[in-house]
């Protein structure tokens, strides 16, 4: 393992106040137990508050702030932040219209946020994203894991809570949007989780791993490696045949990268991919490539598909100022 | 149970997890994302850590306060269902020793205590979790041993037997966990590729079963 580490221990640690210090314009780091908020604190709104396993930056911290995050609370490497930093997250954001956990569909982020909102004294609602559709048959899983579409719902719901709207209605269109997505992620290469010092699997150079999730953990099935435009359209009919959008749907696309694949690569699937959605008759309106769901330094990526509506879109293209996505202000 | 086997069996399961490190860690590598075993670490470290403080509760508060501390030290999924396990078996150890003491006995040592409150953490799990047996998870270790030690317990059995028995069951349903497709978990994305691998989870369970079954049989 070749990493920038000064202590193991510390990684975490260092890493967030290197993002507080980063961005001290638009976020405040508390420590143990660990959450980041607001630096100015939103009033009379819904409060937004994520969270999950770190490793995965930009998400969540890098969407703090107006029109997406209230706070985020980062675990350990890969591991769900536990009850008392949502809590703690909670007590410091909540500015009287309750608060909206955004959640990925993953057992400990699942309980842990249970947890969480059976001990808040403040009224809560939870969005669970996912729209994985690499987690083929559902009657043998929890559900559909959450990925790069979570930032989509981050970015519309924190949207909606800025114009004041109540908390049964931010859960619907965080809902909403949840339904109207579906991903799938590709790994070249393992992740290496910094504590552990070696690759997490297994991969040959001839192989790639479809279906990966944002773990590393594997997916639909091992594959021989081949042509990008060969992966993408795999992909593509996955998402598809999950989705079923009607002819002339409108959509955003993204795709997403996992830490290790260059930009270059990641503009070659949009080509590849945006012609073949065009072909299906897909109309993709929005965009958005780039590093917003990470998985270390694992090389990969995955591809994101939102059906859109007027009330997605609006709230899509509304102004945003975070660390990681800022537009409009 | 008193306080100070409780001591003990953190101390045993704290040596037994860090002498498993490459057992756990290869486990979770093969259907997870590799973090059992840190974690597990994590969680034992910190109870350890907080011996001094646990001497001075009674069995049922320090067992409270190891959820408690578990809950905020873990993460990811075995966290909460660790916690929840803890929390549930306080609850039930605090009603015993409640009524014990309404009826002035003098703290009953029984084995049947010890299971009723087990078996009320495993219960916990399960609700938690909303797993069951058969989903290659810590349950199926878990349920099994809860089941066989309350009936032991009920027969009268003396501490050896039903310790020696409770070893085996762990060690059955952590080798049971092996040929199932898991379908709770990290690992339920595999489908049938998780066929072959033991569940790290089962396997951490039984370790710690193990080992406080050995320090019991020892006392």
């Amino acid at each position: 393992m070749k990493k920038f580490i000064n202590n193991i221990d510390d990684v975490l640690v260092e890493s967030l106040s290197g993002f507080a210090a980063a961005h001290a314009d638009l976020v405040t780091l508390h420590l143990d137990p660990h959450f980041i908020t607001r630096k100015n604190k939103a009033v009379n709104k819904v409060a937004i508050i994520s969270g999950g396993g770190s490793g995965h930056e930009p998400l969540h911290s890098g969407y703090i702030g107006f029109g997406m995050l209230d706070a985020a609370c980062p675990g350990h490497v890969f591991t769900s932040p536990t009850p008392d930093q949502m809590l703690m997250a909670a007590e410091s954001v909540h500015a009287d219209k309750g608060i909206l956990f955004i959640v990925k569909n993953y057992a400990g982020d699942v309980m842990n946020f249970e947890m969480a909102a059976e001990m808040l004294p403040f009224e809560s609602a939870t969005v669970i994203t996912s729209y994985d559709c690499a987690v083929i048959n559902s009657t043998y899983t929890n559900g559909r894991r959450g990925v790069a579409g979570t930032v989509i719902v981050e970015k519309c719901v924190g949207s909606l809570a800025e114009t004041g709207a109540n908390l049964q209605a931010c859960k619907t269109l965080g809902d909403k949007v949840n339904s109207r997505t579906a991903s799938i992620g590709v790994a070249l290469t393992s992740c290496t989780v910094p504590a552990a010092g070696r690759p997490t699997f297994d991969i040959d150079d001839s192989e790639l791993e479809m279906g990966v999730g944002i773990h590393g953990e594997p997916g639909r099935r091992r594959e021989v490696m081949r042509e990008a435009d060969a992966i993408v359209r795999d992909c593509v009919d996955a998402i598809l045949s999950d989705l079923k959008p009607a002819d002339n749907s409108e959509a955003l696309l993204i795709i997403n990268g996992f830490g290790a694949t260059p930009l270059m690569e990641l503009y070659l699937l949009y080509n590849s991919a945006a012609k073949l959605l065009s072909e299906h008759g897909i109309q993709i309106s929005r965009s958005l490539v780039g590093n917003y769901i990470t998985a270390l330094d694992m090389a990969g990526a995955s591809i994101t598909l939102c059906l859109l509506d007027e009330e997605i879109k609006q709230h899509w293209d509304s102004p945003v100022h975070t660390a990681a996505l800022r537009a409009g202000r | 149970m008193k306080t100070d086997f409780i001591l003990s069996a953190a101390k045993a399961v704290q040596r037994t997890i860090l002498a498993n490190e490459n057992t756990l860690e290869s486990l979770d590598r093969a259907i997870g994302d590799g973090d059992h075993y840190i974690n597990m670490k994590r969680g034992a470290n910190a109870i350890v850590d907080m011996q001094a403080e646990l001497a001075m509760l009674s069995p049922s508060e320090a067992i409270n306060k190891i959820g408690l501390k578990l809950l905020s030290t873990i993460g990811g999924a075995s966290g909460p269902l660790l916690a929840s396990f803890f929390m549930a078996m306080a609850k039930v150890l605090e009603t015993q020793a409640r009524e014990d003491n309404a009826l002035k006995e003098n703290g009953d040592e029984s084995a049947l205590k010890v299971a009723t409150a087990f078996a009320a953490g495993v219960q916990a799990i399960i609700q938690r979790g909303k797993a069951d047996i058969g989903e290659k998870t810590m349950l199926d270790v878990l349920i099994p041993v809860s089941n066989q030690f309350i009936l032991l317990a009920a027969q009268n059995c003396d501490v050896k037997q039903i310790c020696t028995m409770l070893t085996q069951t762990a060690e059955q349903g952590m080798l049971a966990t092996k040929d199932l497709i898991a379908t709770k978990g990290r690992a339920a994305g595999l489908g049938e590729r998780a066929i072959g691998h033991i569940d790290p989870g089962a396997k951490s369970c039984q370790l710690m079963i193990e080992a406080v079954c050995k320090l019991a049989m020892d006392a």
